[in-house]
């Protein structure tokens, strides 16, 4: 790790080129701190984004009205807006609205700027999730699910043994490339001063004089974030592969 | 539901069965009995409404009116409880509709495990057997997808005996394969109908329908023209319609 150090050190010395959070601690534990926060909204967004998605998708296949319409304007709303505007809208509209709470001595908002980029981007990113599920569910020919209808299957267990297995692998690729953008759209959280690594790393920059260099190291980190999104997708689809199905 | 039906009576029996699709009606009074063991084909054009028929008898589609009674069960009955009916009545489709993610064992044991909740190493056993007598010892781990059609038709009619039905209803189940595989499916069903199981047909087989047939009976339209034994059918049919639709595929 000290050559690591030395060497960006050097490299400022000789070149200019000043890539602080490789050489100076207090830099880098901003950088890494901002990056641990990344990754704390990618991985909670995707993972409550999904659960809307699934959840909303066998509402809008429901045959009530009173389910489905629910579902369908939420999708017109949290698709037809900007997610920035979504998320002013929360941080700034409803949050307060909320009542304030005590906590250690101090009157402080219910939910933090974290908490609600959280709920904003899974909202946001969930309403294209209900639309890709959907997708996948619709795939799923008609004539399967009669065969498992004549084998006595009722709706719920027909749909989570046969449909649900059947449409997640139509519709992985879509889902990849919602995830992907929804963690690029973390970035956002920056607008309401979460501390993620757009944050930091302005920080960075303003302190430390070299935007170019950080903004170097900020292309990097979300291209190689992606990267390990996109690989574990990938991984996934490979191993839901089944074997001699084509459709 | 209590029934009072005793295996002497019919085993299905409809009477006056119609059914409509909007304003086009498909079955304009179909009544037909079937007794247990008993091996029926239903056979006519295109369109004459004999799937429409088999898809009634098990509730896949409800009927306008009329009655159809399995073991007594009536079919139309609003309280109808599916599960039961679907226990007694296996059904096998012209697209075999196999469950493309799960291997031929696994397409096998998945109802008689989700649906009826029995337990896992009986159902397999059970399953290994019914995959040998359907002459595909071997292919337990293969997926449908690189099965052959004449394959998964069979894997497909050994899903529906997994859940022991004492009805096996089967839709058009050869139209759909190279005429080599025709054969092997053929045969796994006549062999069925040779262990006493009761069937119900719609085939354009005539030769199958002639020789394994107790019963045949001629659709057109909507309606039953005629009916009668194979040797009489095919031989000696009566009504005209029935006749030129022989002549036209015999």
């Amino acid at each position: 790790m000290q050559a690591i150090g030395d060497w960006f050190q050097r490299l400022y010395e000789t070149t200019g080129l000043n890539f602080s959070v490789f050489y100076d601690a207090y830099d880098w534990g901003r950088y890494f701190s901002g990056l641990k926060m990344t990754l704390l909204l990618s991985v909670t967004t995707i993972l409550l984004s999904l659960i809307i998605g699934a959840f909303g998708a066998l509402m809008q296949g429901s045959p009530s009205m009173l389910l489905r319409l629910p579902v369908n304007a939420f999708v017109v709303v949290f698709r037809n807006t900007p997610p920035l505007v979504q998320l002013f809208f929360f941080y700034f509209g409803l949050g307060t609205m909320l009542p304030a709470v005590e906590a250690a001595g101090m009157r402080v908002p219910l939910l933090s700027n974290v908490q609600w980029a959280i709920i904003s981007l899974s909202l946001f990113a969930g309403a294209f999730n209900v639309e890709i599920f959907r997708s996948g569910i619709e795939a799923v020919p008609r004539t399967t699910l009669e065969a498992a209808e004549a084998l006595g299957y009722t709706r719920l267990k027909a749909y989570i043994h046969i449909v649900l297995p059947l449409a997640i692998r139509v519709c992985l690729p879509a889902l990849n490339n919602n995830l992907v953008n929804l963690l690029k759209t973390t970035t956002l959280a920056y607008a309401i001063a979460v501390p993620e690594t757009l944050y930091a790393v302005k920080q960075i920059w303003s302190e430390s004089q070299n935007v170019f260099e950080m903004m170097v190291v900020l292309l990097a980190t979300y291209g190689i974030l992606v990267g390990i999104l996109v690989w574990l997708m990938h991984r996934w689809e490979r191993a839901m592969h089944i074997p001699g199905y084509a459709r | 539901m209590a029934t009072s039906w005793t295996p002497d009576q019919p085993i299905v029996q409809c009477v006056d069965v119609r059914k409509s699709f909007g304003a086009l009606e498909v079955l304009k009074g179909i009544s037909l009995s079937v007794r247990k063991g008993e091996v029926i084909c239903i056979i006519g054009p295109s369109g004459s409404g004999k799937s429409t028929l088999i898809r009634c008898i098990n509730a896949l589609q409800p009927i306008t009116s009329g009655s159809i009674q399995i073991e007594g069960i009536e079919v139309s009955d609003p309280r109808l409880d599916k599960l039961a009916l679907r226990r007694k009545v296996g059904m096998v489709f012209q697209q075999y509709n196999l469950f493309p993610h799960k291997t031929a064992l696994q397409n096998v044991m998945m109802a008689p495990i989700h649906v009826l909740g029995q337990k896992r190493a009986e159902v397999e056993a059970r399953a290994r057997a019914l995959l040998a007598k359907v002459r595909l010892a071997g292919k337990e781990d293969t997926y449908p997808g690189e099965l052959s059609g004449g394959q998964q038709q069979r894997v497909a009619i050994a899903r529906s005996l997994a859940m022991r039905p004492d009805i096996m209803l089967f839709d058009e189940v050869t139209a759909a394969l190279d005429p080599e595989t025709v054969k092997e499916v053929l045969v796994t069903i006549r062999e069925l109908a040779e262990d006493g199981m009761t069937c119900i047909l719609v085939t354009h087989e005539m030769n199958f329908a002639r020789e394994v047939a107790d019963h045949v009976y001629f659709t057109d339209r909507g309606v039953i023209v005629e009916h009668g034994p194979p040797e009489t059918l095919f031989t000696a049919a009566k009504d005209e319609r029935t006749q030129r639709f022989l002549s036209q595929v015999l």
